[in-house]
């Protein structure tokens, strides 16, 4: 018999309070509730986190490689969203 | 533990080259970025990656075997603890190293049944018994050391998910080569018995630990590509020297004695120079005729036979859980 394959979770973990989740890795469950266990036993062994995300892997929509100097290219040329761009007279100080 | 690169042969694809595309792909490897998932990239570097990773994961898994022989007989209670932390770390390296192969369009189903029909190699120490206590230390001080040696390198590997999970992985093999030393330490300062099977065990995991490191460059074939793939960093030569020049003062301090009559150091090279590896004995343990190949697979075999029931389980569970659901809130409405 062929067995059918289990989902594939990607796990998102808060390291510290304050800190935002991060991704570190995939896994595979039957349901959510299991790759919450389960990521805990892969990826939290020594205290690497607080909170643990998990997020069917289908569930992801993400930018195509092939289209990224046209999402990202057009803010390179907009250097005056950057503070450095704007002068400050030196007797001012910091700003 | 690490994969050896034990096809050397690369088949050719099938797929028309498109030299354009790779000149790009050799550019961005040239200018150290990182190739994820959905780039594009050549199906030889996909097929050996693809290879090479799930190789080390096979052999994560089955290094866990070797080692769970001495859970249950474990000297202390503290050794015990340690020991199955290890064995469960090794289990973890294997998932991280499946999920970065996954990455690259081939199922977890596919890999397990290729490692479990022979198809896949996995690294040719764990083909030999663990007959002693002394073997988990030999195994923590040598072989996890010779792991780590090969796999700093691969922390900077050209391709992302690999090299994030060889970061986790290599921050964990720390512990398991302090353990072993520690293990073998003890013995080597214990009684006479104690040293004996401290110097028995060096005498049988030398060998094998030099042979992790693969076959001398002389005879890699497929070396030339992973380089330039920066795949891999440093040739198995020399990251068996770095090996032997960072491990025998180790064991000298113990004064354990290395099975190697040649081996001296070198005050021109500032290196040991050491005797010839019988790489026919290599060549019988990734064949499958090491002293424990057959057990390793059928070991495997049965385990995943056996729990087969477990995983089906599982899902059928999961389904009923979600009908459940399902029905619940259709009646609610």
């Amino acid at each position: 018999m062929t067995e059918a394959n289990w989902p594939l979770f990607e796990v998102f973990i808060r390291s510290r309070g304050g800190m935002s989740h991060r991704h570190v890795g995939s896994l595979h469950a039957v349901d959510a509730e299991m790759a919450l266990q389960n990521a805990r036993d892969v990826y939290t062994r020594r205290g690497e986190g607080l909170s643990i995300w998990v997020v069917p892997s289908g569930a992801i929509k993400a930018s195509d490689p092939g289209d990224k100097d046209m999402l990202f290219e057009p803010a390179n040329s907009k250097i005056y969203r950057h503070p450095t761009f704007y002068e400050v007279p030196e007797d001012v100080g910091n700003m | 533990m690490y994969t050896q690169g034990l096809n050397t042969h690369e088949t050719q694809g099938t797929s028309p080259v498109d030299t354009e595309r790779e000149a790009r792909f050799q550019a961005r490897i040239d200018a150290d970025e990182k190739i994820e998932p959905n780039d594009w990239m050549p199906a030889a570097y996909r097929r050996t990656l693809v290879r090479q990773i799930s190789q080390h994961a096979h052999s994560e898994i089955v290094g866990m075997l070797p080692e769970g022989n001495w859970i249950t007989r474990a000297p202390t209670l503290r050794r015990k603890a340690a020991l199955l932390a290890k064995v469960q770390d090794e289990g973890g390296h294997g998932l991280y190293l499946y999920a970065a192969a996954e990455t690259l369009d081939v199922t977890r189903e596919e890999l397990v049944e290729q490692l479990l029909t022979g198809k896949a190699k996995y690294s040719s120490i764990f083909n030999y018994p663990t007959l002693t206590w002394a073997d988990i230390g030999a195994i923590g001080w040598l072989v996890d050391g010779a792991a780590i040696m090969n796999q700093i390198p691969l922390c900077r590997c050209s391709f992302g998910p690999y090299a994030r999970a060889m970061i986790r992985i290599c921050k964990e093999e720390s512990f398991h080569q302090r353990q072993g030393y520690e293990i073998i330490s003890t013995l080597a300062r214990g009684t006479p018995e104690q040293k004996a099977m401290a110097q028995d065990a060096l005498d049988r995991w030398w060998w094998p630990s030099l042979m992790m490191f693969g076959p001398s460059d002389k005879e890699s074939q497929h070396s030339d590509t992973s380089m330039r793939w920066k795949i891999k960093r440093f040739s198995n030569d020399d990251l068996r020297q770095k090996f032997i020049d960072a491990t025998v003062p180790q064991g000298h301090a113990l004064g354990l004695v290395f099975p190697d009559a040649q081996l001296k150091w070198n005050e021109e090279t500032k290196n040991f120079d050491f005797g010839p590896i019988d790489w026919e004995e290599f060549r019988q343990v990734v064949s499958g005729n090491g002293p424990c190949s057959r057990d390793r697979m059928r070991t495997r075999r049965k385990a995943h036979a056996e729990g087969a029931w477990v995983r089906e389980a599982a899902l059928a569970h999961a389904a009923k859980r979600r009908s459940r659901d399902a029905a619940a809130k259709l009646a609610a409405e």
